[in-house]
């Protein structure tokens, strides 16, 4: 038997094609669930957020969250899906103790919205793909089961806080083409939810979950093309998991159709778990029939009607969506495409922060520079959010102000931009209190024949073609007067030992 | 001090206890001791509450004496079908899987009765989770038709309506999926409402079918009807299916004449089946109509009779998924795990399909084991018929066939009603076929049983309200009832026709010779 190819070896192109769709359970941010005036509050004591209506208590009954589904129909036009002017509930039945009522109000064939899709772009060229959308909708989750967590009794204990929780269901075509694609696309999905207040997508928390369906295309010699019998991936909790199973899973029906030759239609479709530690994916126990779950119309709740106006205000709720304000930062600010899916990618506040510091400079591209260069990296290492940044856009703009007047140099700008960070003073404050007062042309001067003066041998080497040598007396002229524009210093020194 | 508190009626009750000749407490107690003499005869309640009716009552007639204001009820004994939740009594739907459940709060109607003050004395028996025509499916034991205590009372409200017939209380409230209110209302000589679907809340009715079930009022006259409606009819936003319409003031319409009313009659109800007593009731109640200065025309219902097996696809489709959440996981009953009832060999508890549970060979796991058992132990065999007809029906490669094509008709008989209500007002007829039947007579014959809602279930799939009442009696001694259905939200037509009958006729005024 041949050994089994790597990641690397899968992802050859001629090779074969890992085709991939995937579908995403999104949980909305509302503060309420969807058919109950309950709190949507993450880790809250079990079973503490809850009522009749999401207990499945004899004689309750739903009411539809209004802006739980404005959110969604938000999240589908993002989405460029159609959204359906007439939509239904319908039950899914099925027993499990995690779901009280033994049904779950969810949407079935006439989902709120269908037919859309969502571009992912690789900011460095390496790809670019549109991936359709089947059908985005909307249903409640269920409880949580904790099997074995009471130590020393084999009891399953059932949280219910989560019952109820309104999360919409993305189902993408069957487009993507790789595991880095998926992951790719994943983030995008996730920036445009969070861009739309849609969703806070944490996965910790549960509020996004992944399926992937996966298997691969074989062109034969004579043209053909085998496909092996699609997967379903489930219990990946990151993207790196969707990445990595997706390319383990890849490896794994490469492998098996070369032993076994085993194609699409010929088993029902299996699903795999995947083991993050081991790093594999497991066939879960397969039933022979597929799951019936006798879906009917809900009669509980009344069908829901989208008007013009309730699109219109989606619309309008929406704002720039993430692709759309790349190109405008771009454009707007004449920085690159890859500064701008940076700054995009942190989010709406950064860029807002962004685009306040890039106006009052009245320099894009110096302050994407800042921005990429100290903020971003002060912020990953302090943590926090850049609304709680301490250094605001006017005390960045009044420091690259000061640098552009010739003040003082970039990186003196770095030592007050560290120190307004740590202490919180203004600018001016932290400047008058280092000393850095503007040096005058004689006092340069002067500090400068003082340095040729003492500094034969460096004087020497430049006579003899090594500029460089000059760096030493910048060094020392910072030493002795620590707001000389190093630059300056330059220029004069080489201008004297030039007249010498 | 007015006469017997028993015989007054709703609407007497409350203007005596308002104006001080009657105290709520004297009333309560009257009724209170009447259910006790009654009870053990009838079995109409599954539960008394003595105490807080008695409480509830002395809190009326304090604030009464306080000059404080009081609701419309005030001081009105009703009781309650046992398919709505009360907080503070037990809430069984007559079945073991829910036998001392308490629900955490009041059905709507049940909260709008407190706030009306009105007195509720107990919990009435009902065919479990509402399913049958003869209150024999009540796990706790049949109730007894007041006019003779070895028949059936109808059902599935069948404790409501004997309650009211044996003056236990005035008024009682029940639900009505395919004719639960009205075909006991009919057996037992009273009058009972089925509102229009949405005309009053359902939260905190144990669902059996939720797009067909409505509560109505179930009392001796239109009138007490009417008042009880306006005080439990309206919009409830816990309700997405209700409906926003204002409530007429029903009471104040029942006087108007019916010169010119439009009655319609269907001539395939009176095909064979109908029994010749019953039709010639039925008949002499469009004459009295016609003296009351109605018409009557021939309409037809061409669905209808399509009506009973549409319905039982729809009302099982829907229960197989409403009954699904009494797994024995999160409350009512549950078997011991590994079946703890093995200790009492000689007590095998017997499956719908006959088998013994006990011999049932593997399950898939515990949890499975759990819930089957549960199931088995917890419900009846007419609840285990229905779930297992409802979850083949919406089965894969059966839906179309079945569920799919009765939504259809269903919209045919919709159709028929609206054509129909084109050129009448009002449609009269039959309740059931029959007078009251014996006890025992269609229990081992679930198709009979079905088919004495085949008057009813029509209306429940329109949508539209329906009224029956007393036209006459069989040689026998046991009432005859006569339905009147209406379009959507013409209750108050309903009523008014119902109490213009009641105004040339007294039947509704007779009382059964109940022996205790």
């Amino acid at each position: 038997m041949a050994a089994a190819p790597s990641p690397a070896d899968v992802a050859a192109p001629g090779s074969f094609t890992t085709v991939i769709g995937l579908e995403v359970h999104v949980q909305l941010q509302t503060a309420t669930k969807l058919f109950c005036g309950c709190p949507t509050t993450f880790g809250a004591p079990p079973n503490t957020q809850v009522c009749p209506t999401c207990l499945g208590l004899p004689g309750s009954l739903p009411v539809m969250n209004r802006h739980a589904f404005d959110l969604a129909v938000r999240a589908a036009l993002a989405l460029e899906c159609s959204i359906a002017p007439f939509t239904k509930w319908d039950r899914k039945n099925y027993f499990y103790p995690d779901l009280p009522k033994g049904y779950q109000i969810s949407q079935f064939d006439l989902p709120f919205s269908s037919d859309g899709f969502l571009e992912v772009v690789d900011p460095k060229g390496a790809f670019s793909r549109r991936v359709g959308i089947i059908r985005v909708h909307l249903e409640e989750d269920a409880g949580k089961s904790m099997h074995d967590e009471a130590a020393g009794t084999a009891d399953s204990r059932i949280d219910l806080n989560r019952a109820g929780t309104p999360l919409c269901e993305i189902v993408t075509q069957p487009d993507l083409r790789s595991p880095q694609e998926a992951r790719a696309w994943l983030n995008e999905l996730k920036l445009l939810l969070v861009y739309l207040g849609v969703s806070d997508c944490n996965m910790q928390e549960g509020s996004l979950r992944v399926d992937a369906n996966v298997n691969l295309h074989i062109p034969r010699p004579d043209g053909s093309v085998a496909k092996t019998p699609i997967v379903e991936i489930k219990n990946m909790n990151s993207f790196r998991s969707v990445e990595r199973a997706l390319a383990y899973e890849a490896a794994r029906q490469w492998e098996e159709w070369r032993a076994t030759g085993r194609e699409l239609g010929s088993a029902p479709k299996q699903t795999r778990g995947w083991d993050d530690p081991a790093g594999v994916t497991r066939g879960q126990r397969h039933k022979e029939e597929s799951s019936d779950y006798r879906y009917f119309p809900e009669p509980d709740l009344v069908p829901v009607r989208v008007s013009a106006d309730d699109l219109a205000r989606a619309r309008a709720a929406m704002g720039v969506p993430p692709a759309g304000l790349r190109h405008m930062l771009a454009e707007r600010w004449g920085i690159s495409a890859y500064d701008a899916d940076v700054l995009v990618n942190q989010g709406r506040d950064l860029v807002a922060y962004f685009e306040e510091l890039a106006g009052l400079v009245g320099e894009g591209k110096v302050a994407s520079n800042w921005m990429q260069q100290d903020v971003l990296r002060t912020l990953n290492e302090r943590g926090g959010t850049i609304d709680a940044f301490p250094v605001r856009p006017a005390a960045l703009a009044d420091i690259i102000g000061r640098i552009a007047a010739g003040d003082f140099d970039t990186s003196r700008g770095r030592e007050i931009f560290a120190e307004v960070l740590a202490s919180g003073r203004t600018v001016a404050d932290v400047v008058a209190s280092l000393g850095i007062a503007a040096v005058d042309d004689d006092a340069l001067e002067a500090l400068c024949r003082e340095l040729v003066a003492a500094n034969p041998k460096i004087v020497a080497d430049v006579q003899g073609g090594k500029e460089q040598a000059a760096a030493g007396l910048i060094g020392q002229a910072k030493k002795k007067n620590p707001n000389v524009n190093p630059g300056k210093v330059r220029a004069k020194c080489l201008e004297i030992i030039r007249g010498l | 001090m007015p006469s017997d508190p028993l015989q007054l009626s709703a609407v007497e009750i409350v203007a005596a206890v308002r104006s001080g000749d009657l105290t709520a407490t004297a009333c309560t107690e009257a009724f209170l001791d009447r259910i006790a003499r009654t009870n053990g005869t009838l079995n109409a309640f599954l539960c008394v509450d003595r105490e807080g009716a008695l409480a509830r009552a002395s809190d009326v007639d304090a604030r009464r004496r306080a000059g404080r204001p009081l609701g419309p009820l005030a001081g009105l004994p009703v009781g309650v079908k046992d398919a709505l939740c009360t907080a503070d009594l037990p809430t069984t739907c007559a079945s073991k899987m829910l036998a001392g459940y308490r629900p955490p709060y009041d059905a709507e109607v049940v909260a709008r009765l407190r706030r009306a003050d009105a007195v509720i004395v107990g919990k009435t028996n009902m065919d479990e989770f509402a399913m049958g025509g003869s209150n024999e499916n009540s796990a706790f034991g049949p109730v007894a038709n007041p006019w003779d205590t070895s028949r059936a009372p109808g059902g599935s409200s069948g404790g409501s309506a004997a309650c009211v017939a044996a003056d236990m209380a005035p008024v009682a409230i029940g639900s009505d999926t395919g004719g639960s209110i009205r075909q006991p209302a009919g057996l037992c000589g009273i009058t009972g409402l089925k509102p229009t679907y949405g005309r009053v809340s359902r939260r905190g009715l144990v669902a059996f079918a939720s797009s067909l079930d409505q509560i109505g009022p179930m009392a001796r006259s239109a009138a007490d009807c009417a008042l009880t409606l306006e005080a439990i009819a309206g919009h409830d936003p816990g309700d997405s299916t209700s409906l926003t319409d204002a409530v007429p003031d029903y009471s104040r319409m029942l006087d108007k004449p019916l010169t010119g009313l439009r009655i319609g009659r269907v001539p395939e109800h009176f095909a064979a089946g109908l029994d010749p007593e019953v039709a010639r009731g039925v008949e002499e109640a469009f004459a009295v109509f016609r003296e009351l200065g109605a018409t009557v025309h021939d309409v037809r219902l061409p669905h209808a009779h399509h009506g009973i097996p549409t319905y039982y696809l729809i009302a099982p489709c829907e229960a197989s998924s409403n009954l699904a959440r009494y797994d024995g996981a999160h409350y009512g009953h549950r078997a011991e795990p590994g079946g703890g009832h093995r200790a009492e060999p000689g007590k095998g508890h017997r499956a719908a399909d006959g088998r013994d549970a006990d011999a049932t060979a593997a399950f898939e796991s515990p949890l499975v084991e759990m819930y089957c058992r549960s199931r088995a132990e917890g419900f009846g065999p007419e609840v285990k018929r229905r779930i297992m007809l409802g979850t083949y029906a919406l089965s894969a490669g059966y839906y179309d066939a079945y569920y799919a094509k009765a939504l259809r008709v269903r919209r045919l008989i919709r159709q028929d009603y609206l054509d129909a209500f084109e050129s009448v007002d009002l449609i009269g007829g039959p309740v059931s076929a029959t007078a009251a039947f014996p006890l025992g007579e269609k229990t081992g014959d679930p198709l009979a049983m079905y088919l004495v809602d085949m008057y009813t279930v029509t209306a429940n799939l329109a949508g539209v309200g329906g009224i029956s009442f007393p036209c006459g009696f069989t040689a026998g001694g046991l009432p005859i009832g006569f339905q009147l259905q209406a379009p959507a939200l013409a209750e108050s037509l309903l009523l008014n026709a119902t109490d213009r009958f009641q105004s040339l006729t007294d039947w509704h005024r007779r009382r059964p010779p109940l022996a205790v």
